[in-house]
């Protein structure tokens, strides 16, 4: 009998840090696409850091941030008596982290791609920046959204090197599927990994083919990016 | 009455310079502005808008829409403005785009009838001809029932009958709903048809305002007609010198003397007219003519 404890604990992970970013990730990623400052290279470095950094080297430093004796770590220890190392609080903060650009970077690009005076043609309907912003400025950006939301799930259920480095393997606690699989394979068990693989694979493709089958029907019916 | 009365700095395409324009308009009046690429006519719309700040005023009726103090922002400012690349909301269809602005689904349908595109409600933006689009942002800008009706350019995008065809609809609805009508526009056919004054801004500077009919019309003698002209080739055939000259989308020949073939340049702008049956051709020295 398949255990799918490692299953449960990664959805609920992905749609955890799915939703923090999707929050953050708006309106930094409209901060980014319409300011002029000088820090914008900075800041957009500092987004696409996890992307090339290795997994270990953010999870090391992860870990030493984020530990009880240090200044964050502490606070929430202290404040809210949450652990954030080996803990899934801190699967989740090192998770939002690590899949930070992959929610910022797709929404940026759409918004960059927006056509402005269609913001403007709603202000001068009469409309204010909120209604704007949920009647005009997201739906033009669906596919962009949708890439951003499918990938960051997709890629938090997925990654390995900061979980394991952050969390540990703690089963029914940070122990997510693909950490299980390593676990499976350095236990000799290769059916039981087999198995975990090609419901991953299996998972990570039809994700894959429903934002490109979406977004394709979406931008041939209306334009939009 | 509307007083508008602004100044703001610009980087041009020359060099930074200062956008001033002082107007008045009566309720009902159309008003066309002309230049030069640049030369600030967008952002003069663009102000009075309320999407772009200034210094001045601006007042409409008995309501300030921007002095020292206040600055109403475009929402409140009741404005009809058409872009230039017409702005339509991609993700609503025809019908949508019109009640975005304003849940009167009786009004919009009237204002798709008067335009003929009531065939085309249910359609998506990216369906639709450039001048369906432009039809679509008219209704769409008509539906706050505005003070003033802004246009950036309405028609540079459409063949020559689309866009008599617009210019008649257009002046339709200035006429039926009595806007005051602010129009950007390059074109002296178009601000002939449907304008009753015009200003021409230059770097920012209004070089000329007034009366849209007599600024227009350049013949100062007995001339019974001249027309704006380019001179495109120089040609001898036998013993005739012919200049092509060409106006508007029209090329036309006109046969010159030796002296006139001696003294014409190719890329000259020229006057053609004719006084006492006889053809004449005159250059135009670009910075004092229209």
């Amino acid at each position: 009998m398949i255990d799918f404890t490692p299953f449960i604990l990664s959805l609920k992970l992905a749609v955890i840090v799915t939703i923090i970013l999707l929050i953050i990730g708006i309106p930094y990623a409209w901060y980014l696409s319409s300011t002029k400052s000088k820090i914008k290279p900075f800041l957009e470095t500092i987004t696409a850091l996890p992307i090339v950094l290795p997994p270990s080297v953010l999870g090391f430093y992860l870990l030493v941030f984020l530990s009880p004796d240090s200044f964050i770590g502490g606070i929430f220890y202290k404040l809210f008596n949450i652990k954030l190392v080996f803990s899934f609080p801190g699967l989740v903060v090192a998770s939002s982290i690590y899949s930070f650009p992959f929610m910022i970077q797709p929404i940026q690009s759409g918004f960059e791609s927006l056509n402005k005076n269609i913001i403007e043609a709603s202000f001068l309907s009469g409309k204010g920046k909120l209604t704007t912003l949920f009647k005009v400025i997201l739906p033009n950006i669906k596919p962009a959204l949708l890439t951003a939301i499918v990938i960051t799930f997709a890629h938090t259920i997925g990654e390995f090197g900061v979980v394991l480095m952050v969390g540990g393997s703690i089963p029914g606690k940070t122990e997510v599927a693909s950490v299980a699989i390593y676990d499976y394979v350095e236990n000799l068990d290769y059916h039981s990994a087999h198995i975990y693989s090609a419901i991953l694979l299996i998972i990570s493709f039809l994700v894959l083919f429903i934002v490109y089958f979406i977004n394709h029907r979406q931008r041939r019916k209306y334009d939009i990016y | 009455m509307i007083y508008i009365n602004v100044s703001k700095k610009l980087s041009g395409v020359v060099e930074n310079m200062e956008l001033n324009v002082k107007i008045e308009l009566k309720k009902g009046e159309f008003l066309a502005v002309t230049g030069e690429s640049g030369s600030g006519k967008t952002t003069l719309l663009r102000i009075i808008a309320g999407l772009e700040k200034a210094k001045g005023r601006i007042k409409v009726g008995n309501e300030i829409w921007q002095d020292d103090k206040k600055f109403l922002p475009p929402q409140k400012r009741e404005i009809g403005y058409v872009f230039q690349d017409f702005a339509l909301f991609p993700n609503m269809n025809v019908l949508q785009n019109l009640l975005y602005v304003k849940k009167d689904i009786d009004f919009a349908m009237y204002l798709l009838k008067l335009s003929g595109i009531e065939n085309l409600k249910d359609r998506f933006p990216n369906t639709l001809s450039g001048g369906q689009k432009q039809r679509v942002a008219l209704c769409r800008a008509l539906m706050r029932k505005p003070k003033i009706l802004l246009l950036d350019e309405p028609f540079s995008a459409l063949d020559e009958k689309r866009r008599e065809d617009l210019q008649e609809k257009l002046y339709l609805f200035h006429k039926k709903f009595d806007l005051t009508t602010i129009m950007v526009t390059h074109s002296s056919n178009e601000i002939y048809k449907l304008a009753d004054n015009m200003l021409e801004l230059k770097y920012g500077k209004q070089i000329k305002y007034g009366d849209a009919k007599k600024l227009l019309i350049n013949s100062k003698t007995s001339e019974k007609f001249s027309i704006k002209g380019k001179i495109i080739d120089i040609i001898k055939v036998d013993i005739i010198n012919i200049a092509v000259i060409s106006v508007g989308n029209n090329i036309v020949e006109c046969v010159i003397s030796q002296n006139e073939a001696k003294n014409l340049k190719i890329g000259e702008s020229v006057l053609l007219s004719t006084k006492a049956f006889h053809p004449n051709i005159k250059v135009i020295n670009e910075n004092t003519s229209c």
